[in-house]
């Protein structure tokens, strides 16, 4: 695992294969708002959020600095390659001045060997 | 380690004011986070961050503002969470409405140019070949660089405008001609000629594209050159939703040399391959002539081309359920020049203007089922308004509007 983004958290991992956090999640509520994903309905806020393959839109940094204001942003976020739209959302949050939140990258090779649901220390 | 000439160094360092050393800041994070050894300077921005998404959204551009913020380059604003045409057509809460119409003010204080579309291209804005650009929105991106040629990475929320502020971006990625090549080859020429003369076609072809291509860039053999450009728009913005397409290449139809290496994997495209794509299109299944709830048309926002062939499909026909037709006010605009105005307002059919139907609450219920021509459309219509969707062509999005109910031409597709 490669730190992207500094930063320390723990928390249970909420893995899916692949999301847009435009569209992906509620910036209101911090739920996974896509009935076809596993984990629909449930809330990303306090998890380590592992993502395979992070896709689509330009707007999920977002929806992540949404998160980051409200409180409700995952503990950390894990992907399976580096999304820079993701990672700005998190580099804004600190220019305002607001809680930032680890970024780190891990193969989805290596992702398999992490069960969902178990805790994890990103730092 | 990102380079900085002394100009980058000295705007980041308050040269220009807060505003910009913010921006100029977050630009240079970014390309630390890239891994890019230095910045580009831009010609143009598109900037996609003036939607609201919540209140933090707001109170980054007004920070900007107060920091004496200005944009750099010329710069277009992509959709705002308001139609500022069409009182009452959004149904936000006043207080999320009032700050949604705080960030638009914002922006345009920036100077930016009030365009409020997802197809700038469409409005104006078309960068040259070569060009170096920030632009964000998905489907924007996809066309600047397939389309137009022009180079520009996906810049997300809050970059672009960053970028525009700094006249400068990371120099990576898409940026990069190295980077541009294509590693994938899709031979079309298998499929039935009538199929890809369908327009329904694009935006499945797209999204089948997005599903399959996995982060590499895309050239596309056996394709007709000449393609018109709504075709490259709906299918740029459905690769760019199932997938983060950045760049696809059509060749003799895109301006620029895929540079194909010579040991590529080749991927023979079959009709059967789209059928599967089509079908994950649609939400629900729906036989024909059972009940549709809503026709929503214009992701991206329609063109006055496209305006045209509906009003052509429609023939002055009454519609039996809501039609919403999304576009820019450059597109309203030149159907005004053209004397269609009236025909519009006939036609009964609902404008969505400087906004659209998945990115601020519109759609009348919570729940129900709706037919698009949209690839873009048919990817965020479940989650992010709660209705069903099933994607036809244009032609079955006129014929199901006037009869209420599913009319759908499905024989190419079997």
């Amino acid at each position: 695992m490669m730190l992207v983004l500094p930063g320390s958290a723990e928390g249970r991992v909420l893995k899916v294969p692949s999301l847009s956090l435009w569209g992906g999640i509620d910036p209101a509520s911090g739920t996974l708002s896509d009935p076809v994903l596993p984990h629909h309905g449930e809330s990303v806020a306090g998890r380590v959020l592992m993502i395979a393959e992070p896709v689509g839109s330009s707007s999920s940094s977002a929806v992540l600095l949404e998160l980051l204001h409200s409180g409700k942003a995952p503990a950390a976020i894990v992907l399976g390659r580096l999304d820079a739209i993701i990672g700005l959302g998190i580099l804004v949050a600190r220019e305002m001045r607001w809680a930032t939140i680890p970024l780190a990258v891990m193969a989805p090779s290596d992702q398999t060997r992490i069960a969902d649901g178990q805790m994890l220390r990103v730092s | 380690m990102v380079q900085l000439t002394s100009t980058e160094r000295e705007i980041a360092e308050g040269r220009d004011g807060p505003a910009r050393a913010m921006a100029m800041r977050i630009v240079v994070e970014t390309a630390r986070m890239l891994g890019a050894v230095r910045l580009v300077p831009i010609a143009s921005a598109h900037i996609d961050g003036c939607l609201y998404h919540g209140d933090s959204g707001t109170l980054f551009a007004e920070r900007l503002v107060e920091g004496g913020g200005t944009i750099a380059v010329p710069t277009t604003l992509n959709v705002g969470a308001l139609d500022l045409l069409h009182a009452g057509r959004v149904r936000l809460t006043p207080a999320r409405a009032a700050m949604a119409r705080r960030m638009m003010d914002a922006y345009r204080k920036l100077g930016c140019r009030p365009t409020w579309t997802c197809a700038p291209y469409q409005a104006g804005h078309r960068p040259r070949p070569g060009e170096h650009v920030a632009w964000g929105e998905s489907n924007a991106v996809a066309f600047c660089n397939s389309v137009l040629g022009a180079r520009t990475e996906r810049y997300g929320d809050f970059l672009d405008i960053c970028a525009a502020l700094a006249g400068h971006a990371p120099e990576t990625g898409l940026h990069i001609a190295e980077n541009r090549r294509a590693t994938l080859e899709i031979d079309a020429s298998a499929l039935d000629p009538r199929l890809v003369a369908e327009e329904a076609f694009w935006p499945v072809l797209g999204a089948w594209l997005g599903e399959t291509a996995s982060g590499r860039i895309a050239a596309f053999t056996g394709l007709p050159r000449q393609i018109d450009e709504d075709r490259l728009k709906a299918m740029g913005a459905a690769a760019a939703s199932t997938g983060a397409v950045g760049l696809f290449h059509v060749v003799g139809a895109t301006p620029e040399d895929p540079q194909l290496a010579p040991q590529h994997e080749t991927i023979r495209l079959t009709g059967a391959m789209l059928h599967g794509a089509r079908d994950r299109l649609s939400t629900a299944r729906v036989h024909q002539g059972e009940r549709v709830d809503a026709v929503a048309v214009g992701s991206p926002h329609f063109s006055f081309e496209e305006f045209r062939r509906l009003f052509g499909l429609l023939g002055g026909r009454k519609l039996a359920i809501p039609f919403y037709v999304c576009t820019g006010r450059h597109t309203l605009d030149a159907l005004e020049s053209a004397g269609l105005s009236d025909e519009l307002q006939a036609s009964g059919l609902t404008v969505v203007a400087d906004t659209c139907i998945v990115v601020t609450p519109i759609l009348p219920a919570n729940t129900g089922l709706l037919l698009t021509n949209s690839g873009k459309f048919a990817h965020y219509t479940r989650p992010n308004t709660g209705y069903d969707v099933l994607y036809g062509s244009l032609a079955d999005c006129a014929e199901t509007a006037v009869a209420g109910r599913l009319v759908r031409e499905d024989s190419l597709w079997r």
